[in-house]
């Protein structure tokens, strides 16, 4: 092909745009207004799996040892611990921590009474877990080891939040498909009906000569340039009413605000970006080139 | 006259100066009796050949065929060298750059102006742009438009549109012209005036090839007509009429 011929097809891509207003404003409005509600949903899904990944990383498991364990002994357990895949972080709290600990949270001046560390067999491994689903392995492969006295979990928590995990996932991944299967189902009907009112002119090009790819090129260019107008405009109003929707919650809710920690846009949109032009430009491109296909054998 | 025009001819050597050659063509579509029945025809290089019949005669029929919008059910159908049996969809395009062709609803692409409908001819074959701003005003001459080449196609009377549908057609030197029903939509004086610009394109040696129903046309010019009903050929006759079977 030559240089001239591609930026010509280039530029009917762009021209046809504008031949077809209706057709283009129609088509953009239809993928504005589905890939709006899959990016709010999104933002929304990706927010709440954030509580619960936060809700998660504060769940400890306590692993308290046998009278007469050494520091070398829990160091040496805290090491082989750590080589686990369940395990994010070890923290080791001596016995002399933990009664520093103790006496600042109940006791207060009360303390000076004792002359001894009255917790002397309180040292102890604080283990923060990966994925709380993964708590009884653990739990299971600790009290296997023979110098360990006790262990001490919540079960209730790592459980709920654990179903609570995979209930979002379920249902995120649920809506999420039956968005995206709604938004490819509106958007190709509108690149389809767009496409079929010029039929005339894809057979004129036939009748004259035109190649496949010279008939299909403008209207793929078209298709793509929809597809991007229409992912670019819902990531924009996203942008301007996620951080408008913080700034309100955030000053308005201060109790809410506590409990939640919202993501700043910046980390959604890190995800949301890609996935929304990936969705758009994709039915923008697919749509026209197999539309254009259905016409192409004149 | 020249008749037999149904007797089966096999392994038939193409004469050189033969574009068209149709060998016992049948078309059959899923229902009914066939378009085309056994039909058997040579067209030469620089003819000028009229088709006639009444509706549902099989002249549609065979103009789709020439131009492989169609595949016959059997039969051989060559145009310039192109065996339209076989030939690969990807050479359709190239094969189809040698013909000329022009609708009776005219088919230009309304969003666009006169100049750029002809232009667009050229795009397709890849003319360079150079070359394109020159021949597109050229041909807009030949068929006196070329003051009106910035108007839009709604602008134009049906004359007027048909006459950028026949430069289209025109602007890349085809061999053969193929007009279905070109007159149809226009008035007596548009009709002939398009039918004049037809024959100086054929005595610039371009085969021309026109369907129509207009008797008063064919009979005024005496070319070749080929008389064709209920899917053959009855009657093909240099210097024809166009008799009305009833």
């Amino acid at each position: 092909m030559r240089i001239n011929s591609f930026f010509y097809t280039i530029g009917q891509g762009f021209k046809n745009l504008g031949r077809n207003k209706w057709y283009t404003l129609a088509s953009i409005a239809t993928i504005t207004a589905c890939l709006f509600l899959f990016g709010l949903f999104y933002a929304i899904i990706t927010n709440f799996q954030n509580v619960v990944k936060t809700a998660e990383e504060g769940v400890s498991v306590t692993v308290f040892f046998n009278e007469g364990t050494s520091e070398d002994e829990i160091l040496a357990v805290k090491s082989d611990l750590e080589k686990r895949t369940e395990v994010r972080e070890i923290q080791y709290v001596s016995a002399d921590e933990a009664w520093e600990g103790f006496k600042e949270e109940y006791l207060g001046e009360y303390a000076d009474g004792f002359t001894e560390n009255p917790l002397a067999d309180s040292a102890n491994l604080q283990i923060y877990l990966n994925d709380v689903s993964m708590q009884p392995a653990l739990v299971t492969y600790i009290e296997s080891i023979t110098s360990v006295r006790e262990v001490n979990r919540s079960e209730v928590t790592a459980t709920t939040l654990s179903g609570l995990n995979l209930l979002i996932a379920y249902v995120s991944a649920g809506i999420i498909i039956v968005l995206l299967l709604v938004s490819i189902f509106l958007i190709s009907n509108t690149v389809t009906m767009g496409i079929s009112v010029r039929k005339d002119e894809i057979n004129i090009m036939k009748y004259i000569g035109a190649t496949d790819f010279f008939v299909r090129a403008p209207f793929v260019v078209e298709g793509i340039l929809i597809g991007l107008i229409g992912s670019v405009i819902p990531l924009i109003i996203i942008y301007f009413v996620y951080t408008h929707v913080i700034t309100y919650v955030v000053s308005r809710f201060t109790m809410l605000s506590s409990l939640l920690n919202f993501l700043p846009v910046e980390t959604v949109f890190n995800s949301l970006i890609p996935i929304s032009l990936l969705i758009g430009i994709g039915i923008g491109f697919f749509g026209s080139f197999i539309t254009v296909r259905k016409h192409l054998h004149v | 006259m020249e008749r037999g025009y149904r007797k089966r001819r096999t392994n038939r050597q193409i004469p050189e100066d033969e574009v068209i050659t149709l060998e016992n063509v049948t078309k059959s579509y899923s229902t009914g009796a066939p378009a085309l029945n056994g039909v058997t025809l040579h067209i030469k290089r620089g003819e000028f050949v009229f088709i006639v019949g009444d509706s549902g005669s099989g002249k549609s029929t065979l103009i789709k065929l020439l131009l492989r919008e169609l595949v016959p059910t059997d039969g051989e159908i060559t145009v310039l060298g192109y065996n339209l049996r076989r030939i690969k969809h990807s050479k359709i395009p190239k094969f189809r750059r040698n013909l000329g062709i022009v609708f009776q609803d005219f088919r230009l692409l309304k969003d666009r102006n006169v100049y750029e409908n002809v232009a667009f001819a050229q795009r397709i074959v890849q003319t360079p742009t150079r070359e394109i701003k020159r021949n597109v005003p050229s041909i807009l001459a030949t068929v006196n438009l070329a003051g009106k080449y910035k108007n839009k196609i709604n602008q134009l009377s049906g004359g007027e549109q048909q006459r950028v549908a026949l430069a289209r057609a025109l602007v890349n030197k085809p061999t053969i012209l193929l007009a279905d029903e070109p007159t149809g939509n226009l008035d007596p004086n548009n009709s002939w005036e398009i039918m004049k610009l037809m024959e100086q394109i054929n005595e610039n040696g371009t085969t021309v090839i026109v369907v129509t129903h207009n008797r008063e046309i064919v009979n005024a010019m005496k070319k070749r007509v080929i008389t064709m009903k209920k899917g053959v050929i009855i009657e093909d006759e240099e210097e024809g009429m166009y008799i009305d079977e009833d």
